[in-house]
């Protein structure tokens, strides 16, 4: 048995037949229009590179909300990286991150100027290179969801390097969720939740939120057959009017979720008011440094004290609007005209997990809103 | 940012694990500390830590319980319409 045999039968081309023929007839019992959306940039991929939308009734449309962490980052820490790179200090971060501009530029862009920009594939990466180089000042530029941190935590707790200083800009996926639930914008009517985030914290975080807004949850795993079983669960959820929080992805998310991680994640971090760029200041939802760790936090010890102020996109660009999920890229007056993939003008089309990327690497140019 | 990927565990030394892929790829310095993993069974993967043990029986008992009702739904449509 070789190690992808857990994914065996999750792209089985006949149960996908029969999924669809289910959803085309359960979407024929729901006499409305239904908006799902997802929070995660790899369902997106998913969604998009398999052409799960294409295989929906046309009353059921599946939306990109929140989900691209690279998107969310807000231009004034994406600033004040810049500004530590082009001051001679060495900025640690990931590939994705490095292209995303701030307000005035990326790090990539430092990077030409002469900053000292090196990307890393993981937080212990960034460890090993600050040992490496004792005499040299390291900032990792720490970003990402529920997903990432506690490998952020782990390492702090491990005592890392005095060198190395962590500029963290965590966010906590469930009180996306919450907002998104609770905007009157968007009406959502539920919510196909990230399945990688969700096997940190468990379904269990989004309790409160379920509670209060009463929609269908369905946590769901990134291949397309989980993709298409938990738009099937959202359908008889809707069409029996029996809202509920329901697990797709059993072989990783449960109630609790990985506790051991998530006691890891909350010794380091605490959950603070934070803004999402393009979205919104969220209670509770940046994932911040405990005053315990404030020695290792690089805007103690460089004294950043930048407010997120102003989303600092381009002129005329929607990408705030393609990061809450209100439109699709085509409905921006720059995609894939003066925004491409080889030069991105917002972070949508930079990330791996930016909506307008994944949609511009598939050469989709009209948009694929509900059209009853 | 969020991608993860499911793989066996094949020998653990601490805090690391090597790690099998599939297809050839096997990876060592997998960091587990933050997951209960034994040898032979699946963890996924997020940069470089594993964040869960794989449940292999349910990942079958799902598609085994789709192809179940599935079944059904073909019939039920050839038959209704």
């Amino acid at each position: 048995m070789t190690a992808v045999s857990i994914l065996d039968g999750y792209r089985d081309g006949d149960l996908a037949k029969k999924l669809q023929s289910r959803i085309s007839r359960l979407g024929g019992e729901i006499d409305r229009k239904l908006l799902i959306m997802h929070v995660c940039g790899s369902h997106e991929w998913t969604i998009t590179h398999h052409g799960v939308r294409t295989l929906l009734p046309e009353n059921v449309e599946v939306r990109a909300g929140p989900g691209c962490p690279v998107c969310v980052t807000p231009a004034s820490d994406i600033d004040a990286a810049v500004d530590l790179a082009l001051g001679g200090k060495t900025v640690l971060t990931y590939g994705d991150m490095s292209r995303a501009k701030g307000s005035k530029q990326s790090l990539a862009e430092a990077k030409t100027l002469g900053g000292d920009v090196r990307l890393v594939y993981s937080v212990h990466d960034a460890v090993n290179i600050a040992k490496s180089q004792p005499e040299k000042k390291f900032i990792f530029f720490a970003v990402g969801f529920e997903t990432t941190a506690p490998a952020t935590a782990y390492e702090m707790l491990q005592g890392p390097p005095p060198n190395l200083h962590f500029l963290t800009s965590y966010r906590y996926v469930p009180s996306a969720v919450e907002a998104v639930s609770r905007s009157p914008d968007l009406r959502v009517d539920a919510f196909i939740n990230a399945g990688h985030a969700s096997t940190i914290t468990g379904m269990k975080a989004y309790k409160p939120c379920f509670d209060e807004c009463r929609k269908p949850m369905v946590f769901s795993g990134f291949e397309p057959l989980d993709v298409l079983m938990s738009v099937a669960m959202i359908l008889e959820q809707v069409r029996d009017n029996e809202p509920e929080m329901e697990n797709e992805y059993t072989r990783s998310v449960t109630w609790d979720g990985n506790v051991k991680a998530q006691e890891t994640m909350w010794k380091v971090f605490d959950l603070r008011e934070g803004y999402w760029r393009g979205v919104a200041t969220i209670p509770n939802s940046a994932l911040d440094l405990r005053t315990e760790f404030s020695h290792l936090d690089a805007r103690e010890h460089y004294e950043l004290t930048a407010k997120p102020e102003g989303e600092g996109f381009v002129k005329d660009a929607r990408c705030a609007d393609v990061i809450i999920g209100k439109i699709d890229p085509p409905e921006c007056p720059l995609y894939m005209k003066e925004c491409t993939p080889p030069s991105p003008l917002g972070p949508t089309m930079v990330s791996s997990e930016g909506t307008c990327k994944i949609w511009a690497d598939h050469r989709i140019i009209s948009s694929m809103r509900c059209r009853v | 940012m969020c991608l993860a990927f499911p793989g066996r565990v094949l020998s653990i030394d601490g805090d690391f694990a090597k790690v099998d892929f599939g297809e050839g790829t096997a990876r060592e310095g997998i960091n587990v500390s933050l997951v209960e993993a034994k040898p032979g069974q699946y963890v996924l993967v997020h940069a470089g830590y594993a964040i869960q043990v794989m449940d292999e029986k349910e990942a079958q008992k799902t598609l085994s319980y789709w192809r179940e009702i599935l079944a059904y739904e073909q019939e039920s449509k050839s038959s209704g319409r």
